[in-house]
């Protein structure tokens, strides 16, 4: 079959046992899933060489979106901090992979590496009082939102100075400060949460009259989020009340091991949005100026009052589903033609043939996150693990919602409950 | 149905003070409360754990019918009684509207609740007053507006959500589980979610399986929230006060027959505890506990059971998340019997986790067995007679008492 995706497509036997370099060039039985070609620049067989992808192709109801010429994008000094964040999202989560692989970090973690242009190119511009939500694959966003590396890996080790407290993990980051609001495990989950973040700071300019523009929110999540019924919902409801917020999808094509094209009916979904009455964008998300440039008008939008925007960001993440998926299931060919655009290099890239740095300032920053990395290690090592006392603590924000005693005295005035040990 | 009037302190005062002046009223008791109509607060909160008794409210009239319908207005002149009479949604309303007025980031989401006023009637005129925004008409998805305010809990409001029917929140029982429970506890206390989330559930008049579920039962579960019940236009309009001030997430569960109650309540403003139960008539023989409408069928069952000779003890237990132990204890310590008559289901409902609390804490003190009285494991039915058959009704209340009481 002339469909663009079987090049990455799985066979049928288990794909546990079939090898999948031998099965690469066999031509497989239909599949139930989308038979629609994708943009011709992706995924085809004959796989383009990265320079013919310069231009992403997006796309708009209104022309919000200006095409974007090479021109250069950004100074110096916004190029080292994006330079930093993505080095620092990389270095961070490569320390992950080998904190788990030594027993120091447990459950499921899902890693960032690969997809680190999203998230520096949207949350680099926001400001400190605008949201971020995301999904289980959240320390990165964390990372950039300002979280520090020590609180993370922190709460990654299940340590009580992690930014929860140890009591999140890998898939719930919350920071009050830097107004990260989660971190949720089930897909699709966060971006109600979101739509009501957004909600507050619409209701905080027309109902309470605060002064200054609408914070913006934004929501992060995956592909195969978009085939769940709260993210059309909350698509709806976001359109209808023009809420100050970004649907930023990161497709990486992967659902753990379903392909987005198995899955979706009409895999660009970016045009999903117009149906709701908002801008549909699609940007390369492997390339950081770019997402930038898409990021700057929408968050721009949102905070103008104009409505939200649903962006899609071609992706991919480099490593499995979690540090527990073998990750056999995807084609070679598809992780290198992908590899071959690795965000970073092509940052680097981009900052040394337009003069900006030298290589000696790169190293510099590479060397300086890896201290940082290092640092947020040994802090989380040296730290205390959770005691009992704080098993009961969060629970309730009012803690007389564990009730009466048949004492008569609220459960929380019990001495052990701070202690951990009450009967609640 | 005759009106009741619960007075609050003690009752010499308010019963017997012929120069009444509802404007300003003073209770003599340990706490002396002005009650001007706007302004002072004071907290219905009972300091003292009173052992067995009343809680000093006053020995109500008992309710004589089961079932709740329009109230035939008392025949005593109304003017020189203190306080307001209303229905039960007009109850709610107030309390929701004098939380907004107090609190401007207080603010209602759900289906119909603002230009239709809500479908039983519990908004209706809010948003003429404050605005689409803040009494905001969703479209039909529970699961994401459900989330939506638990995010705008999180950044700062204090949303009451609607659900049109309890039942329709199994839609929102995703967001409702794992971010209204959960978050403020996987973020480490970092975030709270003040949100009440109420709304009609129990069953109605023959309005079919699907609009008569009970989710008390499937909420029951969830670490990290309340539930509260209510059942009498005083205490609806007091737990109502007192969820949207609780910085926990709150689930109010009204019931669609009680929503046209008639009650006289007090004019001043009176915030209930979430936590604790309500004496609704003291006695000796046998521990009833109950909630919402089946507060009613046991009121009914009482009537005959006084007239048989025994003397039961009835407690709404208003709180079904946690239970007010206290109370029940005192309760189960002085009658040795315990009666349980609710509505949901037998398997694995209110009532089954209250036996087991019961049987846990104060087995010593039991000199039978807990019955418990729930609603038959079926689909409601839709005809009218198979309705009744699955829900208790007051003439097994009798019977079951007299069993117990053997």
């Amino acid at each position: 079959m002339s469909c663009a995706f079987s090049a990455v497509t799985m066979a049928q036997p288990n794909p546990l046992t079939t090898n999948r370099l031998s099965t690469y060039a066999i031509k497989l039985p239909p599949f139930l899933g989308s038979t629609r070609k994708l943009r011709p620049h992706s995924l085809s067989k004959s796989l383009p060489s990265p320079s013919k992808s310069l231009r992403s192709s997006t796309s708009s109801v209104s022309d919000v979106v200006k095409e974007l010429k090479s021109n250069l994008l950004i100074t110096k000094e916004e190029g080292l901090e994006l330079y930093e964040d993505m080095i620092l999202g990389r270095a961070f989560e490569d320390m992950c992979a080998q904190m788990y692989y030594r027993g120091k970090m447990f459950g499921f973690v899902h890693l960032y590496n690969g997809q680190e242009a999203v998230s520096t190119g949207f949350i680099k511009l926001l400001k400190k009082d605008d949201c971020v939500v995301s999904t289980y694959r959240d320390h990165v966003h964390a990372l950039s939102k300002g979280v520090t590396a020590r609180a993370v890996m922190s709460e990654l080790f299940g340590k009580t100075t992690g930014c929860c407290r140890g009591q999140g993990g890998s898939m719930h980051m919350f920071d009050k400060e830097h107004n990260v609001l989660g971190g949720f495990a089930f897909i699709g989950e966060g971006i109600p949460v979101a739509t009501g973040a957004a909600f507050t700071s619409l209701y905080k300019r027309n109902v309470l009259k605060e002064a200054g523009g609408n914070t913006v929110t934004l929501a992060f999540f995956g592909d195969g989020t978009c085939n769940n019924g709260q993210f059309y919902e909350c698509l709806n409801m976001a359109a209808l009340w023009k809420l100050p917020i970004v649907f930023v999808v990161e497709n990486n094509l992967w659902a753990i091991g379903m392909s987005h094209l198995r899955a979706t009916s009409d895999p660009e979904i970016w045009k999903k949005a117009p149906a709701f009455g908002m801008p549909g964008v699609h940007v390369d998300g492997m390339d950081v100026l770019k997402v930038r440039e898409v990021a700057k008008e929408s968050i721009l939008r949102a905070r103008r009052g104009e409505g939200p925007t649903l962006v899609e960001c071609e992706t991919y993440r480099f490593r499995g589903h979690s540090l527990a998926d073998p990750d056999e299931l995807r084609d070679p060919a598809e992780k290198a033609h992908y590899a071959k655009r690795d965000p970073i290099a092509a940052m680097k890239k981009y900052m040394i043939e337009n003069k900006l740095v030298n290589e000696s300032e790169l190293k510099a920053i590479e060397k300086k996150i890896d201290e940082v990395v290092e640092d947020a290690v040994e802090f989380a090592d040296e730290s205390p693990l959770p005691p009992r006392s704080q098993l009961l603590g969060n629970v309730f924000a009012d803690p007389k919602g564990f009730g009466i005693a048949p004492d008569g005295t609220y459960r929380c005035e019990d001495p052990k409950f701070t202690q951990g040990t009450a009967h609640v | 149905m005759a009106a009741i009037f619960q007075g609050i302190g003690t009752t010499a005062s308010l019963s017997t003070s012929n120069s009444f002046d509802s404007k300003r009223f003073q209770f003599p008791s340990r706490r002396s409360y002005l009650s001007e109509r706007k302004g002072n607060l004071f907290v219905m909160r009972s300091e003292g754990r009173i052992i067995g008794g009343s809680k000093g409210r006053g020995t109500s009239p008992l309710v004589t019918s089961a079932v709740a319908s329009k109230a035939e207005s008392s025949s005593t002149s109304t003017a020189s009684k203190p306080g307001h009479e209303l229905l039960l949604f007009e109850a709610l309303r107030e309390g929701l509207e004098e939380e907004m007025i107090r609190d401007p980031t207080v603010c209602v989401m759900g289906e119909d609740v603002g230009h239709y006023g809500g479908s039983y009637k519990v908004t209706k005129g809010l948003a003429e007053k404050y605005g689409d925004l803040r009494v905001l008409d969703t479209p039909i998805a529970e699961n994401s507006f459900t989330g939506m305010a638990i995010g705008a809990a999180m950044t700062g409001l204090r949303p009451v959500v609607e659900g049109m029917n309890m039942g329709f929140l199994l839609l929102a029982f995703n967001q409702i589980s794992n971010n209204c429970g959960m978050l403020h506890y996987t973020s480490g206390g970092q975030f709270k979610i003040p949100v009440v989330i109420r709304g009609p559930g129990g069953v109605g008049r023959q309005l079919g399986a699907e609009h008569s579920q009970r989710l008390e039962s499937y909420f029951q579960s969830i670490p990290g929230i309340q539930m509260v019940a209510c059942s009498t236009p005083y205490n609806a309009k007091g737990l109502m006060k007192a969820a949207i001030r609780s910085e926990n997430p709150v689930i109010l569960f009204e019931h669609v027959l009680l929503y046209n109650l008639k009650e006289r309540i007090p004019d001043e403003e009176y915030v209930l505890s979430l936590e604790e139960a309500e004496m609704v008539r003291p006695g000796e023989h046998v521990t009833i506990l109950t909630y919402s409408r089946m507060r009613y069928h046991v009121m009914q069952a009482a009537k005959t059971l006084v007239n048989k000779g025994y003397d039961p003890e009835v407690i709404d237990i208003r709180s079904l998340k946690p239970f007010d132990l206290y109370t029940i204890g005192n309760s189960v310590k002085k009658t040795h019997r315990v009666l349980i008559v609710e509505e949901c289901m037998r398997t694995g409902g209110i009532g089954a986790s209250l036996t087991a609390a019961i049987n846990e804490n104060f087995h010593d003190y039991l000199d039978a067995p807990i019955v418990c009285l729930s609603s038959q494991d079926v689909p409601t039915p839709y005809a009218g007679t198979l309705e009744e058959w699955t829900v208790v009704q007051p003439a097994q209340i009798v019977t079951a008492v007299e069993q117990l009481c053997r």
